[in-house]
């Protein structure tokens, strides 16, 4: 058992609008790019150009077919990747103290050298999170880009998690969600941001966006005609209508 | 609690290098991170003009695109039979000396017997300069299987289209429409622009048979029948018109909407525009009541006005728009069964249209004035915007409907103004201004002039003394006039038909036409290897050059292999495909950051040193010897006209002159410093309204855009077309044969039309359409191969809408036979709701053929991909006329990919998806098992 911090001085997280996410994996790919090449051992992939190829990776994107009651089926794009959550069971049930979560900023991070890849955590984590790198033997995780995100070695501009920065729709936010007047805190108010599965009663630090109402638009027909004013005839033959055009260039 | 110390600040690299993406089309800017000169880490430049720092996953991935197994690593000889995959590695000295041997006989005698065709080539105004000096009229890109009707149908109609022509105005817009955007061009563009006015709260409308991608983030989504968006268009267009909601000023002052339309039935000039002595439009100017050239300062242009002189009648355009679209039978009601919109949701969103941009309509404090020399206080914003690709133009119909959906735009008098769509230089361009497709071959010299072009009636067609087509794809012909990509697509089996006649070698680069850019591609697989009587090849010669050991490797019999792109040089040039924005002109270049591991030759290097081997003009000095050392040199030193050259940037001695100057030998230095590209902005004033902005014009005079002024007026009514009409109708000397006169009236309707070609795709007994999209994680990227990519996309099911999973009792993983006029495939299934219930799709190019791209034989791409290619002809299905008609719209021979008509029954199932093929041979064996991939300790 591993404890966690009984609190954390920040809580750094990620924002991601579920309105505007187009579902291209950036992100996913960025993200695995970043983290092959630096924080612990790289990503690995195995049967890379075979079949069953499989690898791991920190952050996926998943897509949902939605039906609602009336009107037509939407798909929603849903990344994925550690939530950073204030009561993370994959902390609490590490076994070495491989996992925890850092005072400073509430990161949740495996220190690869502890962690002897027994899977505890990717089992209690109820999100899915965590995957075991088949050639380490290490449990991997988003680890927030801790590496970047502090590092002087980048311009400041650049001191956030790659999938962010790299997000080509602006659907991911990066920012400290303890401070309500922190624009990630701001989006989250504004756009009622969500918990993901908030019975689990992990707390999880990342908040969704929900995507807007989808297929809003009235029908034009008599008894809702809000727009239809828009389209109300100059004329029904085409003789009126040149009729019509005449009259009104005169007053152009 | 015992935290571990962490290194907060690891050195990142040990050098960041900027260069150009090449993973697709989008030609994003890129940080190269090296470590130990090796890559490792890749991220969008925030600098650059295209993407602004973020990238796509095909970028992100390029670490592994660079490192792929797959890469060719020196020149190949075939030594086996031609498909087979037997080959040699020669050194290139001999591998051009065999090249050369080939090449130079044909030039000496019929420089026509080369056929050079480039695929996914972003250097085209080199590979047509390269085969211009060799002669040969028979080149193109890969334009006319891919979008050539978006381009040609805006080009003609306002002379410009989408993507890399413009870019909606993403700051001012309300309300952005796209129509049959898979989830491609324009990758990350759009992707932004998507982002920026979500965030805005604009309103966006999908119209897509499915909603995946940018029409799954869609406000409303419109789930069109597929091929039926030009009616959906000219139904609200009926419904706009109808109801007076178009910008009247905008339509007479800028469009060809009042220009009087000669009326003389019976005669050679029926429906040509009337033109003075000087040749310019006429219209009637409401002030004096008489007829006046357009341009003439202080001209109203009448709408309305008729015309009587002599006894002839003389009516606007906008006469017979009026006469064609106010038609009950483009009334919502008439249309929405065929499009699958019901009426009421196309009235609604014309009223939106109209709404928005007639209510929400704005002024930006700027003067402008315009080509009348009329200075206006404000530029009004009508803040609708739209963007269309490949889903409405790949269609037989696809012409037409691009034009209906810019002349939507039009009469909302939305184009190039604040909030609505506007053109990136060096467009706006209209038809008129470009060149015309040149054709004239003479032994042992160059090409009359470039290859492609826009024809503006029956005497600009390439067409040789006897009639017969001059180019061997029979672009520019009575069959397709208006081909100004070329057909790719038709090469090969026009090459193996000897019609319209036999060539001797064919050369192509990055152009995988033995499988998924070919249609029918088991018949084309048979082409380039069946014999003739005397044991020959039906082809003779193939020399074929890309980076990978993609599926065409093993059909050729000369491999010249390419080098990647983080080891080239290249330029994105404004005088070719360029990355400008809205605001500004822009061009890039890629360098060399990394250095070649294997022995292989930038393609456009190694054409400069075959050209020169060749002796062409262009390519060698006067004593004859290379004239440039590689690609890089003649970036540098290659001049189109005095002063303008491939790169506008750093020009001049000194490298301070934008577009027009000297040649400065320390160009690529100075991209280099500036990260790769070049930006020169738009003075304010300029940036709106630009094909009528004086200041507009004369800053593209300037930078060597245009060589004087070419103000213009929009298409409505496109005259090209009519006097192609008129040809059919029996005027002029240049006649089509017979067979093809009654389509020709048909098609080529100056105003835009509607028609359907489910019939010649025998709808009857294959109901269902079938179409493809690339996934955004590779879309355009040159291989799935990619050992992060393909963990996303590995193989493709067949995603079949709920109520045809219903009918043909199948569940998630069976397997369905599908069934075309040409073929059949059996593949996996996979249930989607958000589809249109007559629709079945699949990604496109993720079946893999076995041996090819170094993959394992059982890879997914391999057992459980597949083409939808099997299925399409590059001919329709014989109608029993005893003639062949093509698989392509007949106005500009645009691959109709997406007219596909199939049907659907459970199959049991089979081992591996169906059609099998033997595997190829791989030239490069296979990848490694396991990857961890880290290149700094």
């Amino acid at each position: 058992m591993t404890t966690l911090p009984d609190k954390t001085d920040k809580k750094l997280g990620l924002v991601i609008d579920l309105d505007t996410c187009v579902g291209c994996h950036a992100c996913v790919i960025s993200c695995k790019g970043w983290n092959t090449e630096n924080y612990g051992a790289p990503l690995s992939d195995q049967n890379a150009y075979g079949a069953d190829n499989s690898g791991t990776f920190l952050n996926r994107v998943h897509s949902y077919e939605v039906q609602p009651d009336t009107g037509a089926a939407q798909l929603i794009h849903f990344p994925k990747s550690c939530l950073h959550c204030e009561d993370a069971p994959c902390v609490t049930v590490c076994p070495t103290g491989a996992s925890y979560k850092r005072v400073e900023d509430g990161i949740v991070l495996v220190n690869e050298s502890d962690c002897i890849g027994c899977g505890l955590c990717a089992w209690a984590c109820p999100y899915g999170a965590r995957e075991l790198d088949q050639a380490a033997g290490v449990m991997k995780k988003c680890t927030l880009c801790v590496d970047r995100i502090y590092n002087e070695n980048l311009p400041e501009e650049d001191r956030q998690p790659a999938c962010v920065r790299t997000c080509p729709s602006n659907a991911r936010h990066f920012g400290d969600l303890s401070d309500p007047d922190s624009d990630v805190s701001k989006l989250v108010a504004e756009r009622g941001g969500m918990d993901l599965m908030p019975e689990q009663g992990t707390k999880p630090v990342n908040k969704y966006l929900p995507p807007r109402p989808k297929d809003t638009l009235p029908d034009t027909t008599e008894e809702f005609d809000i727009l239809a004013p828009f389209l109300a005839p100059v004329a029904e033959e085409p003789k009126g209508f040149l009729g019509w055009l005449d009259k009104t260039l005169e007053k152009l | 609690m015992n935290q571990p110390k962490l290194d907060l600040s690891p050195k990142v690299s040990d050098e960041v290098r900027k260069t150009t993406c090449y993973m697709c089309a989008c030609r994003c800017g890129i940080n190269v991170h090296l470590k130990d000169g090796k890559v490792a880490y890749i991220e969008g430049n925030r600098d650059h003009p295209v993407n602004q720092g973020v990238l796509c996953a095909k970028g992100s991935a390029g670490i592994m695109q660079v490192n792929a197994p797959s890469r060719l690593r020196k020149p190949l000889k075939r030594v086996g039979e031609r498909g087979a995959g037997d080959f040699e590695e020669i050194e290139w000295d001999e591998a051009l000396q065999i090249a050369t041997d080939w090449l130079a006989p044909l030039r000496r005698d019929n420089p026509e017997k080369l056929a050079f065709f480039t695929g996914r080539d972003q250097s085209q105004s080199f590979t047509s300069f390269w085969a211009q000096n060799f002669g040969t009229p028979n080149y193109a890109a890969h334009g006319g299987f891919c979008s050539v009707n978006m381009a040609a149908g805006g080009i003609y109609t306002m002379g410009g289209a989408f993507w890399e022509f413009g870019q909606p105005d993403w700051d001012h817009t309300k309300l952005f429409m796209l129509f049959g955007v898979a989830e491609d061009h324009d990758s990350n563009p759009i992707k932004m622009g998507i982002g920026k006015i979500k965030k805005r709260g604009a309103r966006i409308i999908g119209v897509n048979p499915i909603r995946t991608g940018y029409n799954a983030v869609a406000d409303d989504w419109v789930g069109i029948t597929p091929g039926t968006d030009g009616l959906f268009i000219l139904s609200m267009i009926h419904c706009l018109m109808k109801a007076g909601r178009m910008d009247l000023q905008y339509l007479a002052q800028y469009t060809n909407a009042p220009v009087l339309v000669i009326d003389n039935p019976g005669a050679e000039n029926h429906g040509l525009l009337w033109r003075d002595a000087n040749g310019k439009e006429l219209v009637i100017d409401r002030a004096t009541g008489k007829p006046t050239p357009f341009d003439q300062p202080g001209v109203k242009p009448d709408l309305a006005a008729t015309h009587v002189v002599d006894g002839k009648t003389y009516r606007p355009v906008f006469h017979h728009m009026a006469e064609m679209y106010l038609d009950d039978s483009y009334a919502p009601e008439a249309v929405a069964d065929r499009c699958g919109i019901p009426a009421a949701r196309i009235r609604t969103i014309a009223a939106e249209l109209a709404r928005t941009a007639f209510e929400e309509a704005f002024e930006l404090d700027q003067e402008w004035t315009d080509f009348r020399g009329e200075t206006h206080r404000t530029m009004v914003g009508r803040p609708v915007s739209f963007h269309a690709m490949r889903g409405i133009s790949a269609h037989a119909n696809g012409f037409q409907t691009c034009r209906a959906l810019h002349t939507l735009q039009i009469i909302l008098g939305t184009v190039e103004v604040p909030g609505g769509f506007r053109f990136k230089p060096p467009y706006p361009k209209p038809a008129t201004a470009h060149p015309k497709p040149h054709c004239k071959v003479t032994p042992g010299a160059p090409l009359d002039g470039p290859h492609l072009g826009f024809v503006h009636g029956p005497d600009d067609l390439a067409l040789k003394d006897d009639g017969s087509p001059a180019r061997i794809d029979k672009a520019f012909t009575w069959e397709n006039p208006m081909s100004a990509h070329g057909l790719m697509h038709m090469v090969i089996s026009n090459a193996y038909a000897g019609d319209p006649y036999k060539i001797d070698v064919l050369f192509m680069y990055m152009a995988n036409m033995s499988w998924n850019s070919s249609m029918n591609t088991r018949g084309v697989i048979d082409m380039l290897t069946d014999r003739d009587a005397n044991g020959d090849y039906v082809i003779p010669k193939i020399i074929y050059s890309d980076a990978y050991s993609s599926e065409m490797v093993a059909y050729a019999d000369l491999i010249l292999p390419d080098t990647t792109y983080l080891e080239r040089h290249d330029c994105i040039s404004l005088l070719d495909r360029p990355i400008c924005e809205a605001d500004a002109a822009a061009d890039a270049i890629r360098w060399p950051v990394i250095e070649p591991d294997r022995d292989v030759k930038g393609f456009q290097s190694m054409l400069c040193e075959l050209g020169a081997k060749l002796d062409l003009p262009g390519f060698v000095n006067e004593d004859g010897s290379q004239k440039y050392a590689d690609y890089g040199d003649y970036i540098v030193n290659h001049q189109r006209k005095p002063g303008i050259g491939p790169l506008a940037g750093f020009r001049g001695e000194k490298g301070d002159q934008a577009g027009r100057g000297e040649v400065n030998p320390d160009q690529l230095d100075k991209y280099i410093e500036n990260g790769g590209f070049f930006v020169e902005h738009i003075p304010a004033g300029a940036t709106y309204y630009k094909p009528w902005n004086k200041a507009y014009q004369d800053w593209a005079v300037g930078m060597g855009l245009y060589d004087s002024p070419q103000p213009y007026l929009f298409s409505l009514y496109a005259e090209p077309m009519r006097k192609f009409q008129l040809a059919a109708e029996g005027f002029g000397d240049r006649q089509p044969p017979d067979h093809l006169r009654d389509r020709i009236k048909a098609t080529m309707s100056p105003l835009p039309i509607w028609y359907s070609s489910e019939e010649d795709n025998q709808a009857a007994d294959f109901p269902i359409t079938a179409l493809t999209q690339r996934p955004m994680a590779m879309y355009h990227s040159w291989g799935s191969q990619n050992a992060w990519l393909r963990q996303l996309h590995g193989h493709n099911p067949l995603y079949l809408p709920t109520r045809l999973m219903r009918e043909n009792n199948l569940a998630d993983g069976d397997w369905a036979k599908v069934t075309s006029p040409h073929g059949e495939i059996t593949v996996p299934v996979l249930e989607m709701a958000a589809l249109n219930e007559n629709t079945v799709w699949t990604w496109n190019a993720i079946g893999k053929r076995k041996g090819a791209w170094a993959l394992e034989e059982n890879a997914p791409e391999a057992t459980r991909g597949f083409l939808l290619n099997h299925l399409i002809h590059e001919l329709l299905p014989p109608k029993g006329d005893g003639l062949r008609w093509s698989n392509s719209d007949p106005i500009t021979g645009q691959a109709a990919w997406f007219d596909l008509k199939v049907r659907i029954e459970k199959a049991s199932a089979p081992a591996e998806s169906k059609p099998g093929f033997a595997p190829i041979k791989s030239p490069v064996g296979h990848g490694p098992k396991n990857l961890t991939w880290k290149v700094g300790s």
